[in-house]
């Protein structure tokens, strides 16, 4: 059961062949078998979930009406609010949080039937690359223990990976679904900017960050995208896309796709056996009738530097709101707001968080405003503009997810440089605001490789489409971890 | 123009973003900082004259909708999560 795939799970209950309280009940087996090691999950709701199942098995047997995800399970990520269960962050500052509403994709998940299993550990306020900036702690990639899992969605892609969910949402504000679904060989994918609601999505970079499905298989990433996507009147920031996501469009044809493939997403930090690996791949593409060509988009070079500078001013304005006095932890301080104020802050807030507050601040202020984060917008215009044309000549954009694959804990923990290096790759979508996804594309010494698939506003399905022809040749989703 | 972030301007960034640091934090933040900060001036070189910042990708404006009345938060709900509070109030730290 583990094993079977959404889409087949949910079929599976629907026609009766399996209860949703079997399904719920052997996937939290699993997470009891294999969390220990993983530390994915950091809080449950089984008593909800099997009340869930159960009132499905009854419509079921009543031969009621039932939704795409029927009995399905999923792992959320802890920056999604579930009415009136503890949301965090992986934050001590957000200790006791409980929610007054669902996020319009908790809504949408339960209209369709699935199951809510948890909340999956991340970066604090997803501010990472490996999921260690964590009040939690660490989570351990199911392919090997002693490296990160990616991040900062690192517990709902090490969750999937470890079967411990068969679907995931995460977020990706510069690559934190893609960076961790690369690690641990499964399909993720963030949707064009305005594509997903973000109503009920802790907020870290405002205009940067989309909800996205993370699941094994390119299929099942697609279904449940199709369920979240779509404009949300509590997100004036969503739009209606020319046409709706339509997962019929996912067929793994790649005949006369015509792929970019631009050298600066192959650069100095790229390991050569992860080029060596995403190549193989576009060969394969080749073979199946697609046609490559190498490309440059020298603005690339600035898209690091331009994400960091956006991202961290976001953060400090975004997170003034944890004062104490509203939500989530207070500290035991004496003296007036101020003193409060800065107190609960200093207590609350883990290391990464307090440098991003600390830069973000310094680029907002007067004086540096116009060289820091004025100048971070302007390149964000260039490095668009670049992608809009390069998608005129080309219909996908292909490179590496992750210059390496995973590394060790504690490795960077202690030189954020050189952990935000680790992006560059994948914030260049965020700032042009595309989609993109990552699919597994190969191995190096037992550890997984990505690949990166980016296409246009809203053609999810044009990127999807490439990534199913790589998972149907390469079939990598049948390789599982050996944690147990 | 040159920049640097010293151990007096990250205190300066703290107090202006009510966020206390002890001094281990001062110090390792400076450092940890300062190599960030200077990989940012690779901005300086990006040719951007006449071009617009983009403050959102989708170029979305004025996003309006009727103003028709829903349901709210009851003041029990919007109250819950205050650790704080008194009768219908949220209690707050004074202010001067």
């Amino acid at each position: 059961m583990l094993r079977l795939r959404a889409v087949e799970l949910a079929r599976m209950v629907r026609e009766g062949e399996v209860k949703a309280e079997e399904v719920i009940e052997a996937f939290y087996e699993r997470v009891a078998k294999v969390d220990g090691k993983v530390r994915a999950f950091v809080r449950l709701i089984k008593e909800r979930a099997l009340e869930e199942a159960r009132r499905i098995d009854q419509t079921v047997a009543k031969r009621g009406r039932l939704g795409k995800l029927a009995g399905v399970p999923i792992a959320i990520k802890d920056n999604i609010c579930i009415k009136g269960v503890e949301v965090t962050c992986a934050s001590k500052i957000l200790a006791g949080y409980r929610p007054p509403y669902d996020a319009t994709v908790v809504a949408r998940i339960k209209a369709e039937d699935g199951i809510i299993m948890g909340l999956t550990n991340m970066d604090e306020f997803a501010m990472g690359s490996s999921t260690e900036n964590s009040a939690y702690g660490p989570t351990r990639n199911p392919w090997s223990l002693d490296r990160v899992p990616g991040g900062s969605s690192g517990g709902s892609a090490a969750a999937v990976a470890a079967r411990m969910a068969p679907l995931a949402l995460g977020s990706d504000t510069g690559g934190s679904i893609r960076c961790p679904a690369a690690f641990c060989s499964i399909v993720g994918l963030k949707p064009t900017y305005g594509h997903v609601s973000r109503y009920g999505l802790i907020a870290y970079a405002c205009s940067l960050e989309q909800i996205g499905p993370m699941a094994r298989t390119v299929e099942d990433c697609a279904l449940l995208l199709s369920i979240i996507a779509g404009r949300d009147p509590k997100d004036s920031t969503t739009a209606n896309p020319p046409r709706p996501f339509n997962l019929s469009e996912v067929k793994g044809e790649v005949k006369g796709v015509r792929i970019a493939v631009p050298k600066e997403l192959f650069g100095e930090g790229t390991e050569p056996r992860v080029a060596e690996e995403v190549w193989k791949a576009i060969h394969l593409l080749e073979e199946l009738g697609a046609k490559y060509e190498e490309v440059s988009m020298p603005s690339l070079k600035y898209a690091l530097a331009a994400y960091y500078v956006i991202a961290m001013s976001e953060a400090s304005s975004n997170l003034a709101r944890y004062d104490g006095v509203r939500y989530g932890f207070r500290a035991n301080a004496e003296g007036d707001w101020s003193k409060v104020y800065s107190k609960t802050r200093e207590e609350g807030f883990g290391p990464e968080v307090k440098r991003r507050i600390i830069l973000g601040t310094f680029a907002l202020s007067a004086g540096y405003y116009g060289r820091y984060y004025l100048k971070a917008l302007k390149v964000r215009s260039l490095i668009r503009n670049e992608y809009l044309s390069m998608l005129k000549k080309f219909d996908v954009i292909i490179s590496p997810t992750m210059p390496t694959p995973p590394f060790e804990i504690g490795e960077k923990v202690e030189d954020p440089l050189s952990m935000y290096m680790m992006d560059v790759d994948t914030v260049p979508v965020n700032l042009a605001g595309v989609p993109a996804v990552s699919v597994p594309c190969g191995f190096i010494d037992g550890l997984p490789v990505g690949l990166q698939v980016a296409g246009r506003f809203f053609e999810e399905a044009a990127i999807l489409n490439v990534a199913l022809a790589i998972e149907t040749e390469l079939k990598l989703y049948s390789k599982e971890p050996e944690v147990a | 123009m040159e920049e640097k972030l010293t151990e007096e301007l990250v205190k300066h960034l703290a107090w202006l973003a009510r966020l206390e640091l002890d001094e281990a934090e001062v110090k390792s933040f400076t450092e940890q900082l300062s190599k960030v900060l200077d990989y940012f001036k690779i901005l300086d070189e990006a040719e951007t004259e006449g071009i617009e910042p983009a403050f959102n990708v989708l170029e979305l404006s004025n996003v309006m909708r009727e103003d028709e009345p829903g349901p709210t938060l009851s003041p029990e709900e919007a109250l819950a999560n205050a650790p704080l509070k008194e009768g219908e109030y949220i209690e707050a730290p004074r202010m001067v």
